[in-house]
């Protein structure tokens, strides 16, 4: 059903002083008191109605190439274009561009470093503005410029010699072969040259506020703090859009999200979605569409293997054992979420599923320690060499499923003599250095692998990506394997499929093995949809279930 | 009252420097900073943060960053979001008018309501009336908003479906009924506990009038106890509760945590807290030092007002 929204063009003198008794003076400096009439909406378009998704982080970085989080994620889908897109199967698909390069069809050269990719000639910008090949130069090189605040410029810093051939083809060098770019491109949405060459500072441009895209919608007007209004752009090139107002609202509270769908306030629960324990409740709520939609991350227990008690791989297995994985799934998490022995999700193209099965097992965790000399000290507690088999566990505060897991594990691990101590902290706090510089002894965290659903996780498993031995990535469990650092390097090297899957299946091997950390399970969100709502579909392969609101419709 | 002014406006100076030395420190030293929120990013390398952290002037010394942010609030200038990179001013003046709305109208009938309680408390002092008054205003104060807030949403919204389960208009429709229809919940909830604590301040401020010669002499007089009452007690004996207003007007003004996020009011409080959990270190900084100016602005003007309305009260 269309939410029709009431339209009421003028305020009355009855109303004007209703309000001011309600609320004092402040009604003089309230804002957008005064009704305005709806968009008109034309009998014979098509675009029709209104979706409303809630967010509980608010979106607040519109240029999609500054630094932003996963909330941001959902405008930048609606409002912008990239060269290429990851559909649900993980298949690169053109957005800007007329085909995806391959080594095949000539659009990257056979020895990896040349790229050409031919573009779209009928797409305009929202101001009418056609798009070229000059706004893909300009959008690459404004990721590298060091005054810009930019995103990620991991795989761009590689990019030389940026040509225009024509209005239509683009080409340019890679410093070193890259395979993972291709990837990385899908969440690289080009910018307009025209309104944001003339800017003197890229960070604190107009533009960043009242953003131009190519998109299927069109920015409208954001309410601080409140919500963020779309429109239907009519001149897309591609398919769709189906609805006239795609509307971003901010709920800060998962539970209050959770009502506002309840209620029928909310037409889609995008991140953080709806919390496993409602999921029971939800499903059986009428006029709403409740589905499992498999997440990218990976639930686990980081081990920080610098720490004397996790260098051996019989501590790592035996502390694997001693997690009941299967009550932590059904008990606390409602069955909603599902186990796994891998970092990389089960949707992708590269998901290894030969992998052993954890078996939890105390009495095989016992035997472990024992066999490896760990022995219980007066106090119960293991301990070899002087080292206690004890530490500390963090998690991000106020996460009450988390810390119920955490309790569930300190009591298995007490079982088998080894002590766990909770030390949780605030998620604005545990993710700084805390995190990033392993300062930790174990946590329990949600973590995503892979950049754009690229299988390459460099940055999570090479040892060269230690940030706390002065290292440029984020493996913050310090894993270290030479082995698993070759293979990396040559799975993004290569271009053929075939070829990286094996690679990267050798990968989950040996690190399944290795067991650098332990997964707990593999993320599933409760995503929830108002009846009547077609054409919404979830992908795993980006960060946000407003990935392609061009596709959504209301059934009429 | 001239060097009273002065004297005040020195000591407020030196109240907001500290207030802005500490916080700036105290903000300064919780540890996880602005770059946190990238932390689980898989794609932002440490490269990425470091350069972060240069552009936005993370990595100067701590006092470096408090004399470069200190010299340019001197200049007017508040700096800008970390995250949305607006202006200051112009992010607090977005979240301003959502608070006003919401804590002015709780405010108002707080002061009705509260009132009207306090004063009938006073002058049928041990009656039922005010026995159930004070046991009410107990109940109120001790249980958090939070609760009453989603009792409400719970009974009103989801149950009675009479009134919206948050939000401060239904998007679409800015009419002022449908602000008035969302505002009724939230400002009800938030005035519960501002009855309570205005109903005891008056009874006590009305029992400290009832009491003294002038009301005798007011009735030996022979006129009305209405028009005692009105008059004589009521106006004297919200005397002191303009001190109270003007301790509470900064909160009328810097907002409700609670009771904006069960509501989902895109207020100041809001933002506070959202500014905080992203370490917006420029926005937390501009709304600590609004609500301390704020707080001695309006003190400075309860003293005023006081003065000008009681002509037994001199400033000096």
């Amino acid at each position: 059903m269309t939410k029709e929204s009431r339209t009421q063009s003028n305020i009355s003198r009855r109303d004007a002083l209703r309000l001011m008794a309600a609320g004092g003076i402040a009604c003089f400096a309230a804002p957008n008191l005064i009704g305005k009439p709806d968009i008109a909406r034309a009998a014979d378009k098509k675009p029709a109605g209104r979706v409303v998704v809630g967010l509980s982080q608010e979106p607040t970085v519109f240029n999609p190439l500054m630094a932003h989080i996963e909330t941001d994620d959902a405008v930048h889908f609606s409002l912008f274009d990239a060269l290429f897109r990851m559909d649900p199967g993980g298949v690169l698909q053109p957005n800007l561009a007329l085909e995806v390069p391959t080594q095949k069809n000539g659009g990257i050269s056979a020895d990896g470093l040349n790229w050409r990719v031919r573009l779209r000639d009928d797409v305009r910008w929202h101001d009418g503005q056609p798009f070229t090949a000059e706004d893909v130069k300009f959008t690459l090189e404004l990721i590298t410029n060091p005054k810009f605040r930019a995103w990620r410029t991991g795989g761009h810093s590689l990019v030389r010699d940026l040509t225009v051939v024509s209005p239509t083809e683009i080409t340019w060098r890679m410093e070193q072969v890259f395979a993972p770019y291709l990837s990385f491109l899908t969440e690289t949405f080009i910018v307009p040259k025209h309104l944001l060459e003339k800017e003197a500072d890229p960070n604190a441009a107009a533009f960043n506020q009242a953003p131009v895209g190519t998109g299927a919608f069109k920015w409208s007007q954001r309410v601080a703090g409140d919500h963020l209004e779309l429109a239907a752009n009519p001149d897309y090139f591609g398919d769709g859009p189906y609805v006239e107002q795609v509307i971003f609202k901010y709920i800060p509270d998962q539970t209050v999200l959770y009502t506002q769908f309840k209620s029928g306030d909310i037409d889609l629960t995008d991140q953080a979605y709806i919390t496993p324990d409602h999921y029971d409740e939800a499903i059986k709520l009428p006029g709403r569409v409740v589905s499992l939609v498999p997440g990218a991350s990976v639930e686990s227990f980081y081990l920080n293997l610098e720490r004397p008690q996790f260098k051996e791989l019989a501590v790592r297995q035996a502390l694997y054992a001693a997690m009941d994985r299967k009550a932590i799934i059904d008990a606390l998490y409602f069955g909603v979420v599902t186990t796994t022995e891998t970092f990389m999700p089960k949707e992708s193209y590269y998901f290894n599923p030969n992998l052993p099965a954890q078996e939890f097992n105390l009495d095989a965790a016992r035997k472990l320690l024992d066999d490896a000399g760990w022995v219980p000290g007066s106090d119960g507690i293991r301990e070899k060499n002087g080292v206690k088999l004890a530490f500390n566990n963090s998690t991000t505060s106020g996460n009450n499923l988390r810390e119920q897991v955490q309790q569930f594990l300190q009591q298995t691990f007490a079982e088998i003599g080894v002590q766990m101590t909770i030390s949780n902290l605030p998620a604005a706090v545990m993710f700084g250095e805390f995190w990033l510089k392993s300062q930790f002894d174990t946590a329990i965290s949600g973590v995503t692998h892979l950049i754009a659903a690229d299988p390459d996780a460099t940055n999570r498993l090479a040892s060269s990506a230690i940030a706390a031995k002065g290292g440029k990535g984020s493996n913050v469990g310090q894993y270290s394997n030479p082995e698993v650092d070759a293979l990396l390097k040559k799975g993004a090297q290569t271009f053929d499929q075939e070829a990286r899957r094996e690679i990267y299946y050798r990968i989950q091997e040996i690190v399944r093995q290795d067991l650098p950390f332990l997964p707990l399970f593999a993320a599933t969100y409760v995503v929830g949809t108002k009846e009547g709502l077609e054409g919404w579909e979830p992908n795993t392969n980006t960060r946000t279930a407003s990935w392609h609101a061009a596709g959504w419709r209301w059934k009429s | 009252m001239r060097s009273f002014l002065i004297n005040r406006f020195a000591q407020s100076l030196v109240l907001l420097l500290i207030v802005s030395v500490i916080g700036f420190v105290v903000l300064n030293l919780i540890p996880g900073g602005p770059l946190a929120q990238f932390g689980l990013d898989a794609s932002m390398t440490q490269d990425d943060l470091n350069r972060l952290a240069e552009q936005l002037g993370l990595n100067r010394p701590l006092w470096l960053q408090y004399l470069d942010w200190a010299w340019r609030l001197l200049r007017g200038d508040w700096g800008h979001s970390f995250r949305d990179g607006a202006p200051v001013l112009e992010v607090i003046g977005r979240h301003l008018m959502a608070t006003l709305l919401l804590m002015g109208s709780s405010t108002v009938i707080a002061i009705a309501i509260g009132t009207w309680i306090g004063v009938r408390g006073a002058i049928k002092r041990y009656s039922v009336f005010d026995y159930m008054a004070t046991v009410g205003a107990m109940v109120a104060l001790s249980i958090p908003t939070f609760w009453f807030g989603l009792i409400g949403i719970y009974v009103f919204s989801l149950r009675l479906g009479w009134l919206p389960a948050g939000n401060m208009y239904t998007i679409g429709d800015e009419s002022v009924l449908n602000y008035l229809h969302h505002l009724i919940l939230p400002s009800v909830v938030l005035a519960l506990v501002h009855v309570a604590i205005w109903s005891r301040y008056m009874r006590t401020a009305t029992l400290d009038v009832i009491n003294q010669e002038f009301i005798k002499t007011a009735r030996a007089k022979g006129l009305s106890e209405r028009r005692i009452l009105m008059k004589h007690v009521i106006g004297n004996a919200l005397l002191p509760m303009i001190t109270l207003l003007g301790m509470q007007l900064p909160s009328v003004l810097t907002g409700a945590l609670v009771t904006e996020t069960v509501f989902t009011w895109p207020g100041m409080g809001r933002l506070f807290l959202d500014s905080l959990g992203y370490s917006d270190y420029p926005v937390v900084m501009g709304l600590l030092m609004f609500s301390a100016i704020l707080v001695v602005v309006s003190n400075l003007a309860a003293d005023i007002v006081v003065a000008i309305i009681d002509p037994r009260i001199r400033l000096s």
